[in-house]
């Protein structure tokens, strides 16, 4: 069957991994310093629907508002430090501050509807760092732009891996992936390479299991390339360990951000009672005096609800019977999901929920792995030329620890609260460097084998045949002796690391031996995606987003090991260390794996702080 | 389903096949109309509702926690640059909503290649595409290395 599929060659000087927002910010920003390099951009869905903001957005959460002295990046560092207990990238973070207002500039240029106060004339401010958006045609819009910029993209193909450079084992060359319509194969030859891929949703055992499973917080369609991409390659990856666990309306997942800042509206238990200062002693014991920084992180605002629903006084529930007697804000409330979580006002209209005349309840999610919401998991990158330091400035600005491979968004790492508009600002970040890379490769091109992406051809398209072969076997049905199916796979994953890396069912605990024979079952796994069938291009795919979703898990297992400490508490607890432990643990994780050996190596790194 | 298509209003023309992000809207080959293939790896995102010109998509709840009844339809409407919104209860209740989703024509959005080609003091700088005048503040701000030093327990 694999013989059958034809190999197409695509020669570029920079490769864009990903379209959504950082694919979009990288395929447009190489443009405008690249006037003469061929720039294209793949994405493995449609570029006019694709990534986190496939569905819309609200509010633009990442905005300093220079020009009305709102904020000032470093006030966006200290924010970010402060939400995430102290570990940031605060070189990387003050970079996406800094020029994230030029980016929210031109989206309003491109004709993005920003709410206006119409007592200021300022963008309306739901928060101190977000302003309110109409943003349902958010990503057409910013589609728009990376394709007047791109020489071309190529939508519906699933990258499944990167291509080395032949005569240098660290740098890259390109990547290989396959068309999900047509069947074909292709190479991609690159001189730089920018994986703008999406994180992880779906490592974790979500609390839908069946026909809503799909509702996950973050977008299904995140499969973890961001992480499995520059693993594969050697790349090394940061705070792998620190995934994110959202309170959320329950069920359909809808923001609360707009009801906390704008509506006003807030929390009770079961019983009408304010429940966060009870665990006020409670959190101080683990944390110290992180507890008193303001705002409160967000892990342990979660920690406090879980806390007050383990003592038996849940549900939960947003007070908004109040706050929606005002027919603004009722608007807002709805116009706020219809915008970016369609769903949420699907389950209330079927509950008959008006949430001017019923207090909604709220839950905490399963896990996620990302690096551009209140988490910073991802690749280990090089900080900007005029101040980072020099452990973190290895070369261009947001390349990782392999030449030429460039990243943004969800994919690297130590820069929480980036949000859409960082993120599109990351991957101009990038796309900026990755031109000057380029300009300055000379002749020293990157050199493809034939053998490695023909050895890579056989393993891409391996489920088809296990499937074609398999499938003769049996009469009818899902169970094979031979293969297992994706989705199976998919079920093991989370289920290992629901029960061995601190998902819901576990209440977010684990420990050393759990995490050890998480690992064990997971190595098992791995073993066994050998044996993934695919009927279809379709579930080709499936099973290339599953290989992607294991390897991140992985990284997550070992880095949660690694880190002997309990830092976010909310997000998980390593029972086995229940404290935050500033002494040992107040720094980065690093991990690197190599390919060959299948061995991984972890080490930590140092945190620098900003002055004050 | 969560997405399903009305066998009497869909024409087959794939304009949900492109755009889903799941890629979970397929064409059946007996019937030659689209379905959604894995209801399980819908995100009820909408994106092929707003895209079927023959409104034949639509939601229905997940049936793990949504009652029957409910409906959330919705007309996005480039032209006129809106979105509209109704949403039915399981009791019957009724709520509309419209928003603005664009200020400019499509299309209008200039390739970047389109503007005054860089200069090398600008590549060599700190600055984007734009900047500093889309930064609205004159200059882009910087830090010295010097503010930055490592944490010391």
């Amino acid at each position: 069957m694999m013989a059958r599929k034809k190999t197409v060659l695509v020669d570029c000087d920079i490769l864009v991994v990903g379209g959504g927002m950082a694919g979009c910010g990288a395929t447009y920003e190489s443009r405008y310093w690249g006037r003469d390099l061929k720039i294209v951009c793949v994405e493995k869905a449609n570029i006019e629907r694709s990534g986190a903001v496939a569905q819309g957005l609200y509010a633009i959460n990442c905005y300093m508002g220079m020009q009305w002295s709102e904020n000032q990046p470093e006030d966006h560092v200290r924010y970010a430090r402060n939400d995430l207990m102290g570990l940031v990238r605060e070189d990387l973070g003050y970079d996406i501050a800094r020029h994230v207002d030029s980016t929210v500039h031109k989206f309003e240029e491109w004709g993005l509807p920003i709410m206006r106060n119409p007592e200021t004339g300022r963008y309306q401010r739901e928060g101190k760092w977000q302003i309110m958006i109409h943003g349902e045609s958010y990503k057409p819009i910013v589609a728009e732009a990376a394709r007047k910029a791109a020489s071309d993209i190529y939508n519906r193909i699933m990258v499944t891996h990167l291509l080395m450079d032949k005569t240098k084992s660290n740098r890259v060359a390109g990547a290989v992936g396959f068309n999900v319509r047509t069947g074909d194969f292709h190479v991609f030859r690159a001189k730089a390479v920018i994986v703008c891929a999406g994180g992880a949703s779906h490592i974790f055992k979500p609390r839908a299991v069946g026909e809503g499973m799909g509702r996950t917080w973050y977008a299904p369609w995140s499969s973890a390339s961001a992480y499995a991409l520059p693993i594969l390659a050697g790349a090394k990856m940061t705070q792998m360990e620190n995934r994110i666990v959202l309170t959320r309306f329950k069920d359909g997942y809808g923001p609360v951000g707009a009801y906390f800042l704008h509506l006003k509206t807030y929390t009770e238990n079961a019983y009408g009672e304010e429940y966060e200062s009870k665990w006020y002693e409670h959190t101080k014991q683990m944390v110290g005096d992180y507890v008193d920084r303001h705002p409160v992180p967000t892990c342990l605002r979660n920690h406090a609800l879980l806390e007050e629903v383990k003592a038996g006084r849940g549900p939960i529930r947003m007070v908004t019977t109040k706050a929606f007697q005002d027919p603004h804000k009722e608007t807002v409330g709805w116009e706020n999901f219809l915008g970016m979580t369609i769903s949420q006002a699907v389950v209330w209209a079927s509950q008959n929920i008006d949430p001017k005349h019923t207090n909604p309840e709220l839950t905490t999610s399963e896990p996620y792995v990302m690096g551009s919401h209140a988490t910073c998991s991802g690749a280990w990158a090089s900080g900007p030329s005029d101040y980072a330091p020099s452990e973190y400035q290895w070369g261009y600005n947001r390349m990782m620890t392999v030449d030429g491979l460039f990243g943004a968004g969800d994919t690297i790492g130590g820069t929480a609260h980036k949000f859409s508009s960082g993120s599109f600002t990351e991957g101009r970040i990038a796309g900026k460097a990755a031109v000057s890379y380029v300009n300055d490769l000379g002749k020293e091109l990157p050199q493809v084998s034939e053998a490695e992406y023909e050895d890579l051809k056989k393993i891409v398209y391996k489920p088809l045949d296990n499937y074609c072969v398999g499938r003769n076997e049996i009469v009818a049905g899902t169970v094979s002796p031979s293969y297992i199916l994706p989705i199976h796979g998919l079920q093991r994953l989370e289920k290992i690391m629901d029960e061995y890396v601190g998902g819901i069912s576990a209440h977010y605990m684990t420990n050393q031996p759990l995490l050890t024979r998480g690992l064990e079952l997971l190595t098992m796994l791995k073993e066994d995606l050998h044996h993934l069938g695919a009927e279809d291009l379709h579930q080709l795919q499936r099973s290339w987003e599953l290989h992607h979703r294991v390897l991140a898990s992985e990284a997550v297992t070992r880095h949660t090991m690694y880190r002997t400490e309990t830092r976010w508490p909310g997000y998980y607890y390593r029972a086995d260390h229940p404290k935050l432990d500033d002494q040992n643990w107040h720094c980065f994780t690093l991990s690197r794996y190599d390919r060959h050996s299948d061995k991984w190596e972890l080490d930590k790194a140092p945190v620098y702080h900003i002055v004050d | 389903m969560p997405t399903f298509v009305y066998m009497t209003s869909c024409d087959g023309c794939g304009h949900c096949v492109d755009i889903c992000p799941s890629d979970i809207m397929h064409i059946d080959t007996t019937y030659r109309r689209a379905f959604n293939v894995e209801p399980n790896f819908c995100w009820e995102c909408y994106s092929c509702v707003k895209a079927c010109p023959q409104n034949a998509i639509d939601v229905r709840g997940y049936a793990d926690f949504a009652p029957l009844g409910h409906s959330v339809r919705v007309l996005r409407e480039e032209e006129k640059g809106t979105i509209s919104w109704k949403i039915r209860f399981r009791d019957g209740r009724e709520k509309y909503f419209v928003s603005p989703i664009r200020t400019t024509p499509w299309g209008s959005i200039k390739s970047p290649a389109d503007y005054e080609a860089p200069t090398p003091e600008a590549m060599a700088s700190q600055e984007l595409a734009h900047e500093p005048d889309a930064l609205k503040v004159g200059k882009l701000p910087a830090l010295s290395s010097a503010q930055l030093k490592p944490w010391t327990a």
